[in-house]
């Protein structure tokens, strides 16, 4: 016992080192695993609280372009409101499938990080507001991320600058399906995988979000196609889409509730069990 | 010893919110930022009591995860800077370091500019092999740690001369 004792009190801190070590590692392995929310996360009463000071004052250094935005989404929409013509090519948010007028919130960026491989926003709006976890994040140019963690007043949002995230997509003119990863390399591209070589695509084709998603309703903008790679080895294309949004400089996001998602969700459960 | 605490407290809020308000939104070239908040442990006491160190780096660095959602890669970078720290001051200012009164915050020898330089390359590069947590990335992560070294020392030296005690 007494050999025991001195052990520890002779190797204190090599023990307080290996206990620390083994905490914060198993904080990190956690953190890259799949479809785990994170321990240690920005939805937070303390980050939260700091972030939204600090973007008080970046916003207001921001004003402009937050102007210039708001003044061209203005635009886009007066010109629906004037030329019914347009309402075939671009859709309302409001006249998207599976999403009502009141199932969208309206939220803020207050962080927004771009510069790793693992990239999250906060917003300040959460359980409160009645975000949950799941929920899609658009603004007024495509998309932005999913909701991953939320607190009282405040969410995390995996941006589509993730590793992890992972949306289904599609050519918005043909309907074939693929999945959208980011390859950590440009803020402005993501990569369109896993898209059958039967389809017809050339560059600048549109991509929207899918219906397979029960996230995102069918036909949120995401970017254009900026370069075709052809696999040999697979009959899959793999492409890289220029985003709409600049992922670097985002204000206000608006989240989506989308009402279908549980009854989706509960249908290819039952599907399952049976 | 009172005077020393105290310090090491300022030293630990200032750094951390300086990182946290000013270094974070740093982005050279979108995406070497730097990350002078290691200046705590790297300017903590010599013979300052060790266990105390590893506790408020962990703290630390379970802080800076808290605000940049990395999970606990900082604070496993940091605890491993703190505990490697010993072995480093041998290294740099040969074994007897712990009789000579080493302070970090004087002239710049090559010495200091030795240990300062290990320390950051020791806690960038554990930083963000975690942070990418894929061997498919090495090249880029190894790039990042190159550039992100750079601009941490060079922002850690101009911090340092800056709040150098002028006595004369």
């Amino acid at each position: 016992m007494q050999q025991i004792f001195n052990f520890i009190f002779k190797n204190s801190n090599r023990l307080l080192f290996l206990l620390l070590l083994g905490i914060s590692l198993s904080l990190t392995i956690q953190s890259h695993s799949f479809h785990r929310s994170k321990i240690i996360s920005s939805a937070n009463f303390l980050s939260g609280g700091v972030y939204e000071k600090i973007n008080n004052v970046n916003e207001y250094l921001n004003l402009k372009a937050q102007n210039d935005a708001l003044a061209q989404e203005n635009a886009t929409l007066k010109s629906l409101l004037f030329n019914k013509k347009d309402t075939a090519n671009v859709k309302l948010m409001d006249s998207l499938k599976g999403v009502k007028p009141g199932d969208i919130l309206v939220s803020k960026v207050i962080h927004n990080s771009y510069n790793v491989y693992e990239n999250y926003l906060t917003i300040n709006s959460g359980e409160l507001d009645g975000v949950k976890p799941d929920m899609g994040v658009i603004n007024s140019l495509g998309i932005v991320g999913i909701v991953e963690n939320t607190s009282k007043n405040y969410a995390t949002v995996i941006s589509i600058l993730n590793k992890r995230s992972q949306i289904n997509a599609k050519i918005k003119k043909s309907n074939h399906f693929g999945s959208l990863n980011w390859n950590g390399k440009s803020t402005g591209f993501v990569q369109l995988t896993d898209l059958p070589r039967l389809a017809m695509i050339k560059i600048g084709d549109t991509i929207v979000t899918g219906g397979q998603s029960v996230i995102f309703p069918e036909n949120i903008n995401i970017g254009t196609i900026s370069k075709i790679y052809r696999d040999t080895q697979t009959n899959f294309y793999t492409l890289d889409v220029k985003l709409f949004n600049d992922m670097t400089n985002i204000g206000h996001v608006y989240i989506i509730k989308s009402k279908d998602k549980e009854e989706i969700t509960n249908l290819e459960k039952r599907e399952k069990d049976e | 010893m009172n005077s020393t605490l105290f310090v090491n407290t300022f030293r630990f809020i200032l750094l951390l919110a300086l990182q946290i308000i000013v270094f974070n939104n740093m982005n050279l070239l979108g995406y070497v930022s730097p990350f002078p908040y290691v200046l705590f442990i790297i300017l903590y006491p010599v013979n300052g009591n060790k266990s105390a160190l590893l506790a408020s780096s962990f703290l630390l660095g379970i802080i800076m995860d808290l605000f940049s959602n990395s999970g606990g890669t900082h604070a496993t970078a940091c605890i491993l800077l703190a505990y490697v720290r010993p072995t480093l001051f041998k290294f740099a200012f040969g074994l007897s370091y712990e009789y000579q009164t080493i302070k970090l915050n004087e002239v710049l020898t090559p010495q200091r500019f030795t240990f300062i330089l290990l320390s950051v390359v020791i806690h960038h590069f554990t930083l963000f092999l975690l942070e990418a947590f894929q061997l498919s990335f090495i090249l880029d992560t190894l790039l990042t740690v190159l550039l992100s070294t750079i601009f941490t020392i060079i922002i850690c030296i101009i911090i340092i001369y800056l709040i150098k005690p002028n006595k004369r």
